[in-house]
């Protein structure tokens, strides 16, 4: 296809660089902006947004970006309540806690309080990106950029995901997930399913092997199993023989050469004493969606990062082709800046560290290390200095989470940029924060480690191991928090996890805090 | 043509927004379910605050926030320390110290968000719909004594399978059956054909040439009928067929009185309406083929419509009898027979004379209660009656011991909503 030039979009910038800005911070393309723009104003029809995402593929293939197949699922902002509440999955089990984020999302919307999100993109094969009927076009491109380009190529590269989660048969299990709760429901009544669902929600966060790598998931594989379990359960229970049997195993388990898990709720699935089957389903059910959303827990910062820096990325490479206008642009950048807006920590809009602002601000930083270092990146960043950026951006999406990502990654530019520093808080005097580094040179080394530590998940989730369990004669089950630094659990969340887990369990539960020393610090008992 | 075969890449995009709404609708029933109780006390207070039409409008409610959280285990940033990191620094460096926030809570970790987002938040507010808001009124209300088991008048229709039909849509062609059709069909005349044809070929044994040529002419051509006889016809095929069937339902009538005369003030007739919109809706809601009869009375009764009944202005004096009588007669006109539940209910300030007050008792034990399941008499007194003497038709009722007759006291707003319950609450015994 060839465009003629038209003076006024096509041609190569004419106008001076304002005066600021005597050079852009990131080359300029040699190219000149040669194609007409696709569409301009903020009205968009499928056939244009068909036209831009050839756009996008064109210049995401040659920016060497892998992607899943993308399928685009248009909505309706209710459609997007709707999804938001279920964790963004189209299929989910009922629960009432989706109940319970719709119903404030709904009234937060409605009231103007909240925005939606504008996109939504799901770690499927193929993937599912949502358009919002509501969006504009520059927004949609935004979304279409950010999801099926940037998320896609995060999930289709990262070693987590890759290792952790089968994007090809999620939806199927979801599936299979709901059809089994339903059932259940009709068959229990929903106040016993809602009890096991809610005693497994509590300790969801402590249903994932964090080091081994799961298993396939397959619903037709897991209703098979599910059937013969149930019918050879069935088929061979006697009341006798089971007593029988659950003493013989008493006896031969004991509790020499227990080893701790860290699974909690795969225990609980195997060995609760008092589960029915169809009670450990819902368990194993719980389990295996976590275990899904485990790998995007560990990759908040990282994976917003890559989106939010190829969305950036692909938009301006649209622009610098000519492909788009400057109301266009002007339109994205506005939205785009609100997202990677990182208020200060005295601001009454702080909210912790916006994973999107820092994420963006790392790969951006890692792209200007390899086109423009200087003598500090060529010091603190051998490896990247002067590389072809491309390679670099893709090595970093491929192999690190965002604890690693930090740790390799975060520049002392953007610790300045951002003005970070390290408080401790100890036990010596609680009335204040001490101020330990700031974005100095004595700082850089000691701030990085102490935000990649913070986004260790030991950081916010508390270590749980099953410790022993039925070796006694009142089967309690023993559970160990793994103490770090001194910090001790919330007493009234310890109660109410514990009360929950008690209810799996069927019998007593104890956690007892350990530090690394070995001595019990605090005893929780239910 | 060309384009018709993909190339490498084609944007797949699925138009979603026509899907039946609803996936959300799963979730938000189990929340409701879930905080019935919580939601239903917060619903009876929004009620009595409200006026009565705006009932049924559905709206905001708020419930304490306690119960709805999902606990999760948590460090109690009390205890042990801790580095972290914080944005946006200022003036501050290596050895300066910051007061510690009250409660110290949620400064820093990368979970700030969530944090923020549900706890220690002390109340959840969100907006119910009018059929949840009705939903959740008239749950365990019931029309007393109904009695299902008389069938009569058809109410519903159900399309039930009929078997085939020769003519339909498309949609509902019946593949097997229409072969089947077809192969009888075929075999039939398959048959008939050859019974003819053996029946010519011995004629050409023994017919002259001539004849025989005509004959053997007339062979061939039943042969190539019998050939061409074609796989599928029109009248093969079979549509599967759905008739309506008559299902048969409960039916119900409720006979609503009101004393529309001059001693019921403004305050009462309000009392008395706000009482009848609510079994309005009630009935609305609950029994989609449950008759409604308004009937009005000063010294006279007249049978009006809803508007009319609801929002027009009448006064005079009162006789309650007339109103009775009035009703005895629709229930015999149109109602009369074992197969309808009666229900009648009654609103007044209960003033009347003796005279009538007594006759009007004995009207309603006689005549009246026998035909109905149910007779609800709500008394507005006066608002201040200084010797709170229970009034005329009150007591005069006070003769009827009947199980199916109740009465109740309606003092002010607030009233209304619990005798309203108490009137129509679900009998575990009766059912």
């Amino acid at each position: 296809m060839t465009q003629k030039e038209t003076p006024g979009a096509g041609g190569a910038r004419e106008r001076p660089w304002p005066k600021l800005l005597t050079r852009p911070t990131v080359p300029m393309p040699e190219r000149q902006r040669v194609a007409a723009p696709i569409a301009t104003g903020s009205e968009w029809t499928l056939p244009v947004l068909e036209r831009f995402d050839k756009a996008l593929a064109r210049h995401a293939e040659r920016l060497r970006l892998a992607t899943y197949p993308v399928q685009y699922e248009l909505i309706t902002a209710e459609q997007m309540i709707d999804l938001c509440s279920t964790v963004g999955m189209p299929v989910h089990y009922p629960h009432w806690g989706f109940g319970k984020q719709l119903v404030g999302q709904e009234r937060g919307y409605r009231k103007g309080q909240s925005g939606l999100a504008y996109e939504i993109v799901i770690n499927t094969d193929p993937a599912l990106v949502y358009l919002m009927e509501t969006n504009s076009l520059a927004l949609q491109v935004l979304v279409m950029a950010h999801a099926a380009y940037g998320h896609n190529a995060f999930f289709r590269s990262n070693y987590l995901f890759q290792q952790f989660t089968q994007a090809d048969s999620i939806l199927d299990y979801l599936k299979f997930a709901r059809d089994f709760v339903l059932q259940c429901e009709q068959q229990h009544g929903w106040r016993e399913v809602e009890k096991v669902l809610d005693c497994c929600h509590a300790i969801a966060p402590y249903g994932v092997d964090r080091y081994r790598r799961p298993g396939r998931l397959s619903a037709r594989r897991e209703r098979e199993r599910l059937a013969e379990r149930l019918r050879f359960t069935e088929k061979h229970f006697n009341a006798d023989y089971a007593y029988l049997y659950e003493g013989a195993q008493a006896k031969a388990g004991g509790g020499n050469g227990f080893e701790p898990q860290e699974n909690l709720l795969y225990f609980i699935e195997k060995h609760a004493p008092k589960l029915a089957p169809w009670q450990r389903e819902l368990v194993r059910i719980v389990r295996k969606v976590a275990q899904y959303f485990y790998p995007q827990r560990l990759t908040k910062v990282a994976n917003e990062g890559a989106a939010t820096f190829w969305h950036y990325t692909l938009l301006h490479e649209l622009y610098d082709s000519g492909e788009v206008d400057d109301g266009f642009m002007l339109e994205w950048l506005a939205n785009h800046s609100d997202v990677v807006a990182q208020p200060p920590f005295d601001s009454k809009y702080y909210r912790g560290i916006n994973p999107y602002a820092l994420g963006f601000a790392i790969y951006r930083d890692i792209r200007r290390i390899c086109e423009q270092p200087t003598d500090e990146d060529r010091e603190f960043f051998p490896q990247l200095a002067g590389q072809p950026w491309i390679e670099s951006i893709h090595f970093a999406m491929a192999n690190f989470k965002d604890e690693s990502l930090i740790e390799q990654y975060l520049s002392p530019k953007v610790m300045r940029d951002f003005r970070l520093f390290v408080l401790h808080d100890g036990a010596e005097d609680r009335s204040k924060y001490d101020v330990t580094a700031i974005h100095n040179e004595q700082g850089y080394r000691r701030l990085r480690q102490a935000l990649a530590a913070q986004y260790r998940p030991e950081a916010h989730t508390p270590q749980i191991t099953v410790a022993r369990a039925n070796d006694d004669a009142d089967r309690a089950l023993l559970l160990h928090n793994c103490v770090l630094g001194g910090r001790l659990l919330d007493g009234a969340s310890v109660g109410e996890v514990l009360a929950h887990v008690k209810e799996l369990w069927g019998f007593d539960v104890v956690l007892e805090e350990i530090d690394d020393g070995g001595s019990r610090l605090k005893v929780h008992r239910t | 043509m060309s384009d018709l075969i993909a190339p490498a890449r084609t944007m797949r995009i699925v138009d979603r927004r026509s899907d039946p709404q609803g996936r959300g609708a799963v979730n938000r029933e189990r929340f409701v379910r879930r905080f019935k109780d919580e939601i239903k006390r917060a619903a009876d207070e929004e009620f009595s605050r409200r006026s009565i039409t705006d009932v049924g409008r559905g709206g905001r409610i708020t419930i304490p926030g306690r119960g709805l959280r999902e606990p999760f285990l948590h460090h109690d940033d009390d205890t042990g320390s801790r580095d972290f990191v914080l944005p946006g620094n200022r003036e501050y460096v290596p050895g300066d110290s910051i007061a510690r926030p009250p409660g110290g809570q949620g400064r820093g970790g990368p979970e700030g968000d969530e944090a923020g987002e549900g706890e220690g938040r002390d109340s959840f507010a969100f907006v119910l719909s009018r059929e949840e808001f009705l939903a959740l009124f008239f749950d365990d209300l019931e029309l007393p004594n109904l009695e299902r088991t008389r069938f009569g008048q058809v109410t519903m229709e159900r399309t039930r399978r009929a078997g085939y039909s020769r003519d339909g849509v498309p949609g509902n062609l019946s593949a097997p059956m229409t072969v089947r059709m077809s192969i009888a069909r075929r075999i039939a005349l398959r048959g008939g054909l050859a019974d003819q044809i053996e029946e010519l070929e011995k004629a050409a044994d023994t017919a002259d040439p001539l004849a025989r040529a005509e004959l053997l002419r007339e062979i061939e051509r039943l042969r190539r009928r019998r050939a061409g006889l074609p796989f599928l016809e029109d009248v093969d095929r079979r549509y599967r067929a759905r008739a309506p069937m008559p299902s048969p339902a409960t039916r119900a009538v409720m006979l609503c009185l009101m004393d529309v005369s001059g001693s019921m003030d403004e305050r009462k007739k309000d009392l008395a309406k706000r009482f009848y919109t609510l079994l309005y809706l009630f009935l609305e809601r609950k029994y989609g083929q449950v008759d409604i009869v308004f009937i009005r009375h000063t010294e006279t009764a007249e049978e009006v419509d809803e508007e009319t009944f609801f929002h027009d202005r009448l006064s005079g004096g009162t006789l309650v009898l007339p109103a009775l009588e009035l009703a005895h007669k629709v229930i015999e006109a149109r109602y009369l027979g074992a197969d309808w539940n009666i229900y009648l209910a009654q609103a007044s300030d209960g003033d009347c004379g003796t005279d009538d007050g007594a006759r009007s008792a004995a009207y309603a034990r006689d005549v009246l209660l026998p035909l109905a399941r149910y007779f609800a008499y709500v008394d507005i007194p006066n608002a201040h009656g200084l010797f709170n003497r229970p009034s005329e038709l009150w007591r005069a009722y006070e003769a009827i011991t009947e199980t199916a007759f109740a009465r109740r006291q309606v003092h002010g707003r607030g009233d209304i909503w619990p005798v309203f319950r108490e009137l129509f609450a679900r009998r575990q015994a009766a059912a």
